[in-house]
């Protein structure tokens, strides 16, 4: 499978040359011939879901904001790849930036937005160097501007480099930061899609999601389609890591399962050790145990064997891991990382990590592992965002599947 | 530069870059680089406190001439990077957060840096370092003087 990274493969493919010698740039031409709606009803068809974590269907965002009379629009593109385990957007940020560039210029002209934003994470300075000098370089040849490709259409698009918060990942904490404002999630509706940035329509997608549109627009969603499975089409960037042989980014067709991505494409488990876990998506995700490696990767088979797809970023825990530990850390991330606005979620994170402090450190109470699961439950569903969820629902996962370890009672602990 | 000058459009886009050319400028955030970012952008200085302190890498302290920020989020811990933080600390004599007395290093425990694949990693002011161990990380610290 070799359609989002396609262009890596090519020398000096982070070069405007490279890239169009590599067949970039043709998609935005064919597109600014075809009617913006025909766009935005293609990549409807195309079932093409957002690859950000949440699988939002990217067709229906598009529609929505194209169909919202208030101007001006606006395109925002999150690369704010925060979800720890997460390292699939790093290879087109800093590879492929022409084909983000492309699909941003489509989907702008798709919707009708003459100006949009790569808000990047401050901790890719790389990735901003290499997509800064791919934008100039846009502009130079036509492909951003005033009057793109002399068809009259307009788009200018900016870095927006953040700050170190995970939370700005999160859709409309990304406008309040962009508009010069803490990163504090709004209350939905109103969506962005309405009412975003400048409380103007605007789309966010991730970047994989925008990196689909070129290869959409020039095969169409009928052949689009073909890849992947019905109800996640398309192909996916899986990013491994942990005890594997061969952690990276991998581009596999949405559904290939657990088993083949870890075993056939990863080698398998590092030092020949057992696989003991897996996190599917991002440590947002719930904890998977061993016997799940049939599970398709996709986002309607994972939430069959409890978990998500999340990210795709996948991390894997051999038999010598200290799961507990990795619980600990994991809550200590979103207790780091909570905005503070809701209650549920800035009190309860750190009560969750205290908890799990004093049972790493030999002080828990035989009651701790029920009052997780407590606490866990009034967090869930009680905040503006999925931070806390996220928290209450990773931590549930530790203890619905490996109870006798989170309660001490198994052997495996470092 | 052309996109500089177009990142303009939106006034209220501008605290961000603004914050991060008054860091470079004076190192941290201290109180006279958030004033002259308030009066630049005409903002109350207490919008400009308020977002300035929400974010991690704006520096809240002096730090020293190298930032070492080593990432410690669970692939890395898997790959041994609590180790690595722990050498780091002896060896420099200084806490996560805090600054060598000769105003060399500072060392930060970083949340993911994306790097999971080839983990552990750390990025020193700018520079990304991946697949660390014992040996390389004092190696590559070398270079930074």
């Amino acid at each position: 499978m070799n359609i989002l990274l396609k262009h890596i493969e090519y020398p000096e493919s982070t070069e405007l040359k490279g890239y169009c010698e590599s067949g970039g740039y043709k998609a935005l031409s064919k597109a600014l011939d075809m009617k913006p709606s025909d766009i935005v009803d293609e990549v409807r068809r195309s079932g093409l879901r957002g690859r950000g974590g949440a699988g939002f269907p990217a067709g229906m965002k598009w529609t929505i904001a194209s169909m919202d009379p208030k101007k001006p629009k606006y395109l925002i593109c999150n690369a704010d790849e925060g979800e720890p385990g997460t390292f699939k957007d790093k290879p087109i940020l800093e590879k492929n930036p022409h084909l983000l560039i492309e699909g941003m210029a489509i989907s702008a002209y798709a919707i009708g937005a003459e100006y949009g934003y790569i808000y990047l994470r401050g901790e890719y300075p790389e990735a901003k160097e290499i997509l800064e000098k791919a934008i100039i370089d846009s502009y130079a040849a036509g492909y951003l501007g005033d009057n793109i490709l002399g068809k009259g259409f307009k788009f200018h698009l900016f870095v927006y480099f953040g700050a170190g918060a995970y939370i700005c990942g999160e859709e409309t904490a990304m406008i309040e930061s962009l508009q010069g404002k803490r990163g504090q999630p709004r209350i939905k509706p109103p969506f962005p899609v309405n009412e975003g940035f400048l409380a103007k329509p605007t789309v966010i997608n991730n970047v994989e999601t925008f990196a689909n549109i070129p290869y959409l627009v020039e095969v169409g969603a009928y052949a689009y389609m073909k890849i992947g499975t019905p109800e996640s089409p398309g192909p996916k960037l899986f990013s491994v890591s942990g005890s594997v042989n061969k952690p990276g980014v991998y581009e596999l067709p949405m559904g290939t399962t657990l088993r083949e991505i870890i075993y056939e494409h990863c080698g398998g488990i590092k030092d020949g050790k057992k696989l003991k876990a897996v996190i599917p998506g991002g440590v947002s995700t719930p904890i998977m145990t061993a016997d799940t490696l049939d599970c398709p990767m996709d986002f309607v088979n994972l939430p069959k064997y409890g978990s998500m797809l999340g990210s795709g970023g996948l991390i894997v825990f051999d038999e010598t891991a200290d799961l507990r530990k990795v619980c600990l850390r994991i809550t200590e991330f979103f207790e780091h990382e909570s905005c503070g606005k809701c209650t549920p979620c800035r009190e309860g994170v750190g009560w969750l990590s205290s908890i799990l402090k004093r049972m790493c450190s030999g002080e828990g109470k035989p009651e701790d592992v029920e009052l997780l699961l407590e606490i866990s439950k009034n967090i869930l569903g009680k905040c503006f965002c999925a931070l806390g969820d996220g928290a209450a629902i990773v931590v549930q996962g530790f203890v619905n599947n490996f109870r006798p370890e989170m309660e001490g009672r198994a052997g495996a602990q470092a | 530069m052309i996109v500089k000058q177009r990142a303009y459009e939106a006034k209220e886009a501008l605290l961000m870059p603004a914050l991060y050319a008054a860091q470079r400028e004076h190192g941290w955030m201290s109180p006279e680089a958030m004033k002259s970012v308030a009066r630049a952008l005409d903002l109350p200085p207490a919008t400009v406190k308020g977002f300035a302190t929400f974010y991690d890498m704006f520096r809240k302290k002096p730090v020293g001439k190298h930032v070492i920020q080593l990432c410690t989020n669970v692939t890395c811990i898997l790959s041994g990077s609590e180790d690595l933080l722990s050498m780091l600390s002896d060896k420099f004599g200084i806490a996560p957060n805090e600054t060598t007395t000769d105003g060399r290093f500072s060392l930060v425990a970083m949340e993911c840096i994306g790097a999971c694949g080839t983990a552990p990693a750390m990025i020193v002011n700018t520079d990304f370092y991946e697949n660390l161990t014992k040996e390389s990380i004092f190696s590559i610290l070398e270079n930074y003087k």
